[in-house]
This record gives C-alpha cells, structure tokens and sequence, in this order.
C-alpha cells in the first residue's frame, strides 16, 4: 500500500506539468471560451512554468475537507504551483518526508515532528492550527460526567461505573491521545466494558451510538457524522484534547520553493482565515483553530 | 521472498506461543465459520437438492436468483444484516448487533446460496436415467432421492467446502456487524485488516499464514474424503 502511494506520488510530481501545459496553450487557443484575465499573454503565450508541491499529511485531515478549501486558494495565490496531497498516516506522511517523496509535511503528532526537525529532516515546524477531541457518550449519560472540562476525571468515572467504552484501538492520533488521557487516570488493566475494536472514526462512532457506549472523537468527524448519531458532547475544552498541527519544509525538498511558498501561505493572514472559517457552513461551527504566530 | 519466509517463522512463533488473544481470535473464527456453514447446509442443500432434482414452476428463477445471490458482495449481506439488527432496525430489540451470533447470521446467509447453487448443480448432473431405473426397479421416492444424493455427494462435499471457504476468509460482513471487538468478536481476517492498516505487514500475514495452515488441513480432510470415495468406486466397479 505504501509503495502503491509512494509510486502515485511520483507520478502526480511529473504528471500535472504534462498536463497543465499543453492546456494553458488549449485556453489559449480557444480565443474567448474561457475568460483570460491578460489578453496580451493569450496572444503571445509565454507558459507559465509550473511546477508539483507535494504535500504529505493524514487521513483525517484530508477527510475534514480542509484541502479542498485551502489548495485552490493556494493555487490562486501562486499560480506556478500545483499541490498534490498525498493523506496517509502522521508516522507514514513522516517517512515520506524522510525519503523526500514530498516537498512539505502537514501533522498532527507535535513530538515526532519535533524529532523529525532535529534529526535533520525538516527545516523548521510551524504551528498552523489545532482542533481538539471530545467525549461523546450515550445522551442519557449514566457515568454522570456531562458539562465537565476535566477529561481525566471524566475517564476515571466512567471506568469506576464500568460503563461501556469504545477504543480505536489502531494506534492513530485519537487512540494515542486517548492512551494518554488514560495514563493520566492510573488506570492500567480495564475491564470487559473496554471494546478495544482497531477501526477507524467512522466505524467507531457508529458503534457507540449502537451499544450506548463512550467514546473519544476528533470534533471534525462527530459534527460531520452528528445527524445519524445517538450521541452527545459531554467533556470539551480540556487542554488535553487539543490536537496541534504543524507545517515542516522538508530539508532539500525536490520542489523547495513551492514549499517554503506553502509553508509561509498557510501560516499568513490569508491561509488562517481560511481555516478560522472553514467547517462553519457546513457544521455551523469552525473545525480547527489557527494559532500561527 | 525472505518477508513470506519471515512471516511463516512468526506464525510458527505465534502458533507455538500460544497467547490466549491468539487462540481466542481463532477459535470465534472458526466457530463462526463452523456455525454458519452448518446452518448454510440446513438451509441450503435441500433447496439445491429440490433445484436439482426436480422440475417445478419458476424453478429458473429460483436458480437465477439462487446465482445472483452467490454473487452479492459480502459487505452488502453485512450491511443489511448490520441494518435489520440495529437499534433502530426490526430485530433492534434482542440487541445481537456486533456479537458473535450476528456474524453467525450475516456469514450464514453469504454460505448458503454457494451451498444450495453448488448443490443443485452437482444433483442436476446425475444422470436422470439413472433414476429412471431405480424407479423401475421399484424404489420409492425417498430411496430415488437417498441414490441421487449419493451419486452426486462428491460435488455436494464440495459445495460444502465453498461454503465454507467463503465465509472463514470472508471479511466486509464480519467486521461490520462483529465490530472486530478484541476478544469478542476479532476473527483472523479482521485481525488482518487491521494489523495491515496498522503498517505491521509482517504479523498480518503471519496471522494469514495461520488461517491458511488450519483451512489446508481442514480442506486435507475434505479431499482426503473425497479420495476415498473415488477409491471405492474404483474398487467396487472392478
């Protein structure tokens, strides 16, 4: 599966360039089909070389829907780029910044990106945006912790009430948080009201709206999900389940311009507004929170 | 090649080591796999039988239908079965979504249209003169039946070893209406899936490994089977 991704990759860095070409000179030749913002250029094509940016990023970004709000603004901004996502796991999108199979890296897991940068790899990590997890649980709340901020306590109480919880149990972002939250607790050896189920979000929030059971979501997918579920918010804000994301160059990337031009576009006026709003029409509320400085 | 070889040595390994999550996951594998395709030949075989051996009205569409159903994707059988079972669904009430009897349910249905086609293939193949005359000989229905089943067993035992087959590698069913809860409801090819998507390659066809080492034996045993009965024609004719 890797090496399927990491051949895709290699063919989107060259493939656009074939394409895009040959098709500004098709916009041109089509004298007034399509509005040109500079007619002198159309009359005397001088193509605009452009080039592929490769962005490595995970999952459940790319599931959000937030590179589809903010590549096309990108590529508005600097149209000699083309970006291509390629959304794997945060330790798969890091190897693939190892290998320098892509430009620029856009995580969630603070620490590895970290180590990435000091081990050479990357050239400097940005802070972008962050969003946060949630415990959603049954509406009827029988471990009683509704309206609380404090996720530790939350997680102690519905262990001491043995009420059903649903792990990821997949070694991703949210089980690794979750893992966390329950270090925290002191609490090592739970019992059979622990489903440890190894499936993605989705998957997971479907099942405990089924059994009435607990659980710990990416905000981004329960909204996105809220409608078909049994389910309510019941521990937010709790510094804990934050989520950062940072942005990282990768060192002697193929395409290092391009990256050093997406890494300063997102992080700028422009590409955090985009975030600060997006999700809003959809879910009637933002996804993420930019907090770049 | 030496990743193939690594992940035989670790299945070895795992099989030897014996932990109790390991035989856990195989026993609910082939409990299901047991369960299902037993209900598979109850409900199955005596309609591939009656497809086979007789001739009744709308007898076509039943086998058409009979193939069709052979072929629906097991993740579609999962997704009604997940629906009918769901809390909001009919059956919501005796609260079966993601244990084993759901899988049961779902792999059941998915082994018993490959029993009943396979069946009624293999019946209709008995020559019908052969039944012609066990019927001037005198024998009864029952006993015409009890001689059809026999000539056709072979391909009956292999109908069986389909079902069968189906439903211990099958994955998009049990994993939506099981949940592939740890030591409840993970069979070995849930396990798979989720070692693979873990990036831990090796284990997950270790565990690969292990459900095609007990389905060769348990296959061993059908053609072995088979083999036998071969041998005794062979023998009987001489």
């Amino acid at each position: 599966m890797l090496a399927f991704r990491l051949r895709f990759a290699v063919f989107r860095r060259t493939a656009p360039a074939l394409l895009v070409t040959p098709a500004l000179f098709a916009l041109g030749a089509c004298a007034g089909a399509v509005p040109e913002p500079t007619p002198d250029d159309a009359a005397a094509p001088e193509p605009v070389e452009v080039t592929n940016v490769i962005i490595a990023s995970t999952t459940s970004t790319e599931d959000s829907g937030l590179f589809a709000a903010l590549v096309p603004a990108f590529e508005d901004a600097y149209p000699q780029y083309r970006v291509s996502v390629v959304a794997v796991g945060t330790g798969q999108a890091l190897e693939i910044g190892r290998s320098k199979d892509a430009d620029v890296v856009l995580v969630h897991s603070k620490a590895d990106e970290e180590a990435f940068v000091a081990e050479g790899y990357g050239e400097e990590r940005l802070d972008v945006m962050y969003n946060d997890f949630v415990l959603v649980g049954p509406p009827a709340d029988p471990a009683g912790v509704a309206g609380g901020a404090d996720a530790v306590a939350a997680f102690t109480q519905i262990a001491d009430g043995a009420r059903a919880f649903i792990s990821r149990g997949d070694d991703s972002g949210t089980h690794k948080k979750e893992m966390n939250i329950w270090d925290a607790t002191g609490i090592t050896a739970p019992g059979p009201w622990y489903l440890s189920v190894g499936q993605g979000m989705g998957e997971v929030l479907t099942m405990a709206s089924e059994v009435e059971a607990y659980t710990l979501a990416d905000r981004g997918t329960y909204l996105a999900m809220r409608e078909r579920l049994e389910l309510d918010v019941l521990v937010e804000g709790d510094e804990r389940l934050f989520n950062p994301y940072g942005v990282i160059v990768v060192t002697g990337a193929a395409n290092l311009e391009g990256a050093r031009a997406f890494a300063s576009w997102i992080v700028s006026a422009e590409g955090q507004e985009i975030i600060r709003t997006f999700g809003v029409d959809m879910y009637g509320e933002p996804l993420f929170v930019p907090d770049a400085r | 090649m030496a990743v193939f070889i690594e992940a035989i040595v670790t299945a070895v390994r795992l099989m030897v080591g014996g932990s109790p999550e390991l035989w856990n996951i195989i026993g609910v594998t082939f409990q299901v796999a047991i369960v299902s395709t037993a209900f598979g030949i109850v409900l199955g075989a005596p309609m591939g039988f009656a497809m086979g051996a007789s001739r009744f009205r709308g007898r076509s569409v039943l086998i058409a239908l009979t193939n069709t159903a052979m072929a629906v994707p097991p993740v579609v059988i999962g997704l009604i079965v997940m629906m009918i079972l769901s809390r909001q669904g009919p059956l919501g009430s005796l609260g079966l979504l993601y244990t084993v009897d759901a899988m049961s349910i779902a792999q059941t249905l998915i082994s018993a249209p490959i029993i009943a086609g396979l069946t009624s293939a293999a019946v209709a193949s008995v020559p019908y003169k052969l039944r012609l005359q066990a019927r001037s000989l005198g024998a009864s229905r029952v006993h015409e039946a009890f001689l059809t089943l026999r000539e056709a067993r072979l391909g009956v035992v292999a109908a069986v070893a389909a079902g069968f087959g189906a439903v211990v590698r099958g994955v998009g069913a049990v994993m939506m209406v099981g949940g592939n809860i740890e030591g409840q409801t993970r069979v070995l090819t849930t396990a798979i899936v989720q070692e693979a998507r873990r990036g831990d390659f090796g284990l997950a066809l270790a565990l690969g490994v292990i459900l095609m080492a007990i389905t060769f034996g348990l296959n061993g045993l059908i053609t072995w089977y088979q083999h036998a009965g071969e041998r005794w024609e062979r023998g009987a004719s001489a």
